[in-house]
């Protein structure tokens, strides 16, 4: 146990700061209007965001699981993820939406309680990528649900969900970006 | 008008009533209904006066001794005694027969045009007046006629549902086990009688010192056997889960709650008043049969997915906690500690009392779930709670009760007997308190363990969505049926909050025994209904308790509700699942509930499981139509104990038949030889 | 002077117990080499929950709606009723702990109808979990906390919290081994490591989370702010009952300031000591929960017989 606390204390901090120029450039895509303030300002100390796979290829998945760790640390700017719908405040969306998924993240939608943004991630499920025009999938997730905001890449870098997050959010006290 | 209401007429007027109710309801043969309000009307009067009586004679009263001695029958004369300790029993007897008897009202159209009302209304009475017997008999063949008509009563109406061929089987076993604990009984009264020439309980009392001690430690273990057979003991328990579901749940409820106490009342008359001074052993065996049957009854409880067979084990472990404070008390008078042996007298009377009350409490409700949906199962509710929305809240209230949470009246007599445990690990020297430290573990273990039971019932029954379609035809009982659970929920409260004046009441209970006469009591309670244990080593107040979380609950749901965030919209949505399909299945069974448990303690419970798959097409065996999964309990009893002593019991007659061989030559040269030996006796 | 003790104790543990979880998930963070959120993130999330709508499921019952003020209440009741930072303001005096362990009891089987009640099957296996595991807790905590009562000849919390340590004249070893029984059951009865993951995703290895999958909005918030509460309340119980130090005595302003110093010390030591343990434990396979709970029991057992 005590080499544990050792090799702890040996490492060195990694973690990567985000400035707010970098934030201000991300291209996120808004399907439907900006979320009122009141909105943006409820969930600005403490996001709860539940990750949905609607019939990915895990590459997204991937990068959303880099950014609990030590180098993009999402935690720090008070965005976790949770794991029922019931708890979230937001749903990030990630694949072209198959047929078999389509009843489960309408469920998932409709669990959740409001107010709450729905963002995808990925160019699949906006329009469906590379499996546009399949007989699975339905061609993006903003068939079935209203999406307000869209972060494209195929996958997007943690550093890019990341800044594009904090630039939906948008009422980030410029300290927590520095720490 | 006082003096009248506690005089032996006033007393006697009781069992009249019940006689009359008795006799009387078999003149309704015809007609079902009047029967059934006729049987209960006057079972509730009674009862009744039964109340004013033993409240008005704890309060006001001394003891009361009378006695009709008819001149045919010498060793027979109806005597009575009813001194305080009676006096509550016969309290315990009416609060509960009340209730049961207006339940019965609503209780008994279930069973119109199928049976015989007025025979039923025959045998109710006569079973509840011999209760009230039972408990102020003072005279030992008295005593004993008033207990057989008790138990041979209670068999009929065990086998009152004789369609069902469980009921009969049960009845019968019931009768067995309660006939052998009488013939024990008798055994100990005659060896008494042999040195003290008296079958008065006064008489043996006085005369206890003709008796020698071995001769006392038979009566000991006769009258425990025989005693405890009616408490439901462990080992002596098999009849309880089979007797008590089978009867109507009116029958089941004061069987439960009171016909057990019977034995318990016995115990104390016997080991605490009559047979004093005792030896150390006879206490310490009744606390280690407590500790057993405390932990083992809770453990099958676990492991029952039959309503009322969970509850009827759930009365073992009770009676096992009553018998780890009476047990304690007896040890600490041996050990010449009487203000210890009183705290533990008090505490085994108000667990009695409100075992009594929340015991027949859920047997009620649970009778009002099966008188709707028409099976014992609990793998077949689910979902109640929306239907029979009172019963479960009488339910929970019950639940609440058993597993002795604060505010209800269960955990303050649980927390009696923590402190009259405590104290034994104090005050006792080294080998005893180990003994108590055992104890105190079991207790605590028991506690826990019937609180995760009563989540489990509790969540069966009425949470979570139907799992049968039955459910959905199930509509709330009767009114009376609401009314007698209603009232037995405010018993429970009102024990609970004023349970300083409860043992102040006990108190003066159990300071009227001889053994308590001159002793100063540990216990002393405030105006404010405050309990205080020698000084300062524990306080409980139970109105504050419950004002202060009552208080708690609405501040914060105003705060929450009406202060913060006013415009809250709650809406309505699909309990959450990862988005599949919900149906029944998917939720947890009785059975699931309580396995993680099961096989923690599969070294006692031995579960066995068993699988019944079955297939669409019975050749390919591939796609399932339906699989069934049984958890059972391995059956210790009946292989370890019962059986051997049935082989041996057997092999036994079999082998004095042989006397009987039919020969009239043999049984000339028997008499022959009788004569003989006769003469030879003489000379 | 008075008003203000009695006012600082009803409120101390409700108000506190946010940072104390928000402590802990600091100092996880930086062992794991990463920031993580400030130590007033759990505030921030429960004023952000008490302002969201929710959303009940249709198979709930009043059970479900009303069980979180329930629990919420009852740590509250339990928060106010044990020596926090004095061992004098015993103001309801209720303090006995047969009363204190059988009111968290009230909570806990008001969380196991909680999650039975939207009949989920996660929430179904979480409720028989938890009461297993509570219902083997609770002979370890009910003679971890006899030993020290049976030492002070009282069963009343705030006459043991009132015992001099530093007279050396109590018995060490029995309550040396009565705390570490005790720590066992602090683990068991607050949700962590090695009983349960408070940060757990898999719901096939949640305990007490699975019950709170279906609340929302306000409810969620009491909810995950009385598992909070009762973390600090078996922290102060560990603290204040087994080594009463710093524990004001009189009602001067001196002795009230260093009790609170005394008592947020004590909850960072006792953050310190679960964060390290949970950085460096893996959370135990169930069925070999049991085994710790009874061996508790065991230990609890032993430091009660060597008292005499």
């Amino acid at each position: 146990m005590f080499s544990i606390f050792l090799k702890i204390f040996k490492t060195p901090d990694n973690v990567i700061t985000l400035s707010s120029n970098e934030i201000d450039q991300k291209a996120v895509v808004t399907t439907l209007k900006e979320l009122e303030v009141k909105i943006k300002q409820l969930f600005h100390g403490s996001l709860a965001i539940r990750q949905v796979d609607s019939g990915s290829d895990n590459a997204t998945e991937q990068e959303l699981v880099a950014l609990s760790n030590s180098f993009y640390d999402i935690e720090r700017f008070g965005i976790h993820f949770v794991a029922s719908p019931r708890h979230a405040d937001m749903l990030l969306i990630t694949g072209p939406l198959t047929r078999n998924m389509a009843k489960a993240v309408k469920r998932a939608y409709e669990a959740t309680p409001s107010p709450k943004v729905v963002v995808t991630v990925g160019d699949d499920a906006e329009n469906g990528g590379i499996w546009q025009g399949s007989y699975a999938v339905s061609d993006g997730i903003n068939n079935i649900l209203p999406v307000h905001y869209h972060i494209p890449g195929d996958p997007p870098s943690p550093t890019a969900i990341l800044s594009s997050l904090l630039k939906i959010l948008k009422a980030i006290d410029p300290k927590t970006l520095n720490s | 008008m006082l003096a009248f209401i506690i005089s032996p007429a006033g007393f006697l007027i009781i069992p009249t009533l019940f006689i009359i109710g008795g006799l009387g309801s078999l003149f309704f043969k015809q007609n079902d209904h009047l029967a059934n309000l006729w049987i209960s009307t006057i079972a509730m009067l009674a009862s009744l006066w039964g109340l004013f009586f033993s409240l008005l004679f704890i309060l006001f009263g001394q003891e009361l001794v009378f006695s009709f001695a008819p001149t045919s029958f010498p060793l027979l004369s109806l005597s009575f005694h009813i001194d305080l300790l009676a006096g509550f029993f016969v309290f315990i007897i009416s609060l509960i027969s009340i209730f049961c008897s207006l339940y019965g009202l609503g209780y008994l159209t279930h069973f119109y045009k199928k049976y015989n009302i007025a025979v039923f209304g025959f045998f109710f009475n006569f079973f509840l007046g011999s209760l009230f017997l039972v408990v102020t008999a003072s005279n030992a063949v008295f005593f004993l006629i008033a207990w057989e008509i008790m138990s041979v009563a209670s068999y009929f109406m065990v086998v009152y549902d004789r369609h069902d061929k469980n009921n009969i089987k049960a009845g019968l076993l019931y009768l067995i086990m309660t006939y052998v604990g009488t013939a024990f009984i008798i055994l100990a009264f005659l060896l008494l009688y042999k040195y003290t020439n008296s079958f008065e309980f006064a008489e043996i009392k006085n005369q206890l010192v003709l008796v020698p001690n071995y001769i006392k430690d038979l009566v000991f273990v006769f009258t425990l056997i025989g005693f405890g057979t009616k408490a439901g003991i462990i080992p002596l328990h098999i009849w309880l889960p089979d007797a008590h579901p089978a009867a109507p749940t009116q029958v089941s409820a004061i069987m439960s709650g009171v016909m057990i106490k019977s034995g318990i009342y016995m115990m104390i008359r016997l080991f605490m008043d009559i047979l004093q001074p005792i030896p150390l052993w006879w206490g310490v065996t009744i606390l280690v049969i407590g500790i057993i049957s405390s932990l083992l009854g809770v453990l099958y409880a676990l492991t029952e997915h039959d309503i009322k067979r969970l509850l009827a084990y759930h009365s073992i472990e009770n009676i096992g906690i009553i018998l780890l404070g009476l047990g304690s008390a007896l040890i600490f008078y041996t050990l010449n500690l009487p203000e210890l042996a009183l705290l533990g007298l008090i505490a085994a009377l108000f667990h009695t009392v409100n075992h009594a009350i929340f015991k027949s409490l859920l047997f009620l409700s649970a009778g009002s779930v099966i008188n709707a949906m028409h099976t014992r199962n609990m793998e077949e509710y689910g979902g109640l709670i929306k239907y029979m929305p009172q019963t479960a809240l009488f339910f929970l209230i019950g639940s609440m009760a058993i597993s002795a949470l604060p505010p209800f009246n269960g955990f303050f007599s649980e927390w009696l007997i923590f402190q009259t445990l405590f104290q034994g690990i104090t005050e006792l020297n080294s080998v005893w308190h180990l003994l108590f430290i055992v104890a105190v573990g079991s207790l605590a273990l028991t506690g826990g363990l019937a609180l995760a039971c009563f989540v489990k019932a509790f969540g069966a029954i009425f949470l979570a969505r139907p799992r049968s379609v039955e459910v959905l035809h199930a509509k709330e009982s009767p009114l009376s049926m609401r009314l007698a659970m209603g009232g037995l929920s405010l018993m429970a409260i009102i024990f609970g909050l004023f349970s300083g004046t409860v043992i102040i009441i006990l108190e003066k209970v159990s300071t009227s025994l001889t053994a308590f006469s001159a002793i100063t009591s540990p216990l002393s309670v405030s105006a404010s209904q405050k309990i205080t244990i020698i000084p300062d080593f524990g306080t409980v107040s139970a109105p504050i308790i419950f004002i202060t979380l009552g208080a708690l609950v609405l501040i914060i749901l105003f705060l929450v509700k009406s202060v913060i965030y006013k415009k809250q919209t709650v809406k309505i949505g699909r309990t959450w699942d990862c988005g599949s399909d919900l149906d029944s299945r998917m939720e947890i069974t009785a059975t699931g509930f309580a396995r993680s448990i099961v096989v923690i303690f599969k070294g006692i419970l031995k579960p066995s499981l068993q699988q019944k798959v079955e297939y669409h097409d019975a050749d390919s065996r591939f796609l399932q139509k339906s699989r069934t999964v049984t958890m059972q309990m391995g059956d210790v009893y009946y292989t370890y104990f019962y059986n051997p002593l049935y082989k041996i019991v057997n092999g036994l007659s079999l082998r004095v038949r042989k006397i009987q061989n039919g020969n009239i030559n043999a049984y000339i040269s028997y008499i022959f030889g009788a004569l003989i030996v006769a003469l030879f006796s003489v000379l | 002077m008075n008003l203000l003790i009695f006012i600082i104790q009803l409120l101390l543990v409700t108000a506190i117990s946010p940072l104390c979880t928000g402590i802990i998930k600091k100092i996880k963070a930086h062992l794991q080499n990463r920031h993580g959120a400030s130590v007033f993130q759990p505030y921030y999330d429960i004023w952000k929950l008490l302002h969201k709508d929710e959303v009940i499921s249709k198979d709930a019952s009043f059970i479900f709606r009303l069980a979180p003020f329930i629990i919420f209440a009852v740590t509250v009741f339990v928060g106010f009723s044990i020596p926090l930072f004095t061992s004098f303001s015993n103001i309801f005096q209720v303090s006995n702990i047969l009363v204190i362990i059988y009111t968290l009891a009230i909570g806990t089987f008001f969380l196991a109808l909680a999650g039975l009640d939207s009949g989920s099957p996660m929430g179904g296996f979480g409720s028989s979990r938890e009461m297993t595991v509570s219902a083997l807790a609770e002979g370890g905590f009910i003679f971890s906390l006899l030993t020290v009562s049976l030492i002070n000849h009282s069963t009343d919390l705030f006459t043991i919290a009132s015992a001099n340590l530093f007279n050396f004249s109590q018995p060490f070893l029995p309550i040396i081994l009565a705390f570490s029984g005790f720590l066992i059951v602090l683990l068991a009865e607050t949700a962590r490591f090695p009983f349960d993951n408070p940060a757990t995703h898999l719901e096939l290895t949640m305990i007490h989370e699975s019950m709170i999958l279906e609340y929302s909005g306000k409810r969620l918030a009491l909810m995950e702010w009385a598992a909070s509460n009762k973390l600090v309340i078996f922290i102060a119980l560990g603290t204040n009952l087994f080594f009463p130090l710093g524990l004001a005595s009189e009602a001067t302003l001196v002795a009230i300031l260093i009790g609170l110093l005394a008592f947020v010390i004590k909850i960072i030591i006792f953050s310190v000591a679960i964060a390290s343990l949970e950085s460096s434990l893996a959370k135990f396979r169930f069925f070999r929960l049991p085994d710790l709970l009874l061996s508790a029991l065991i230990i609890n057992a032993v430091a009660i017989a060597l008292i005499f």
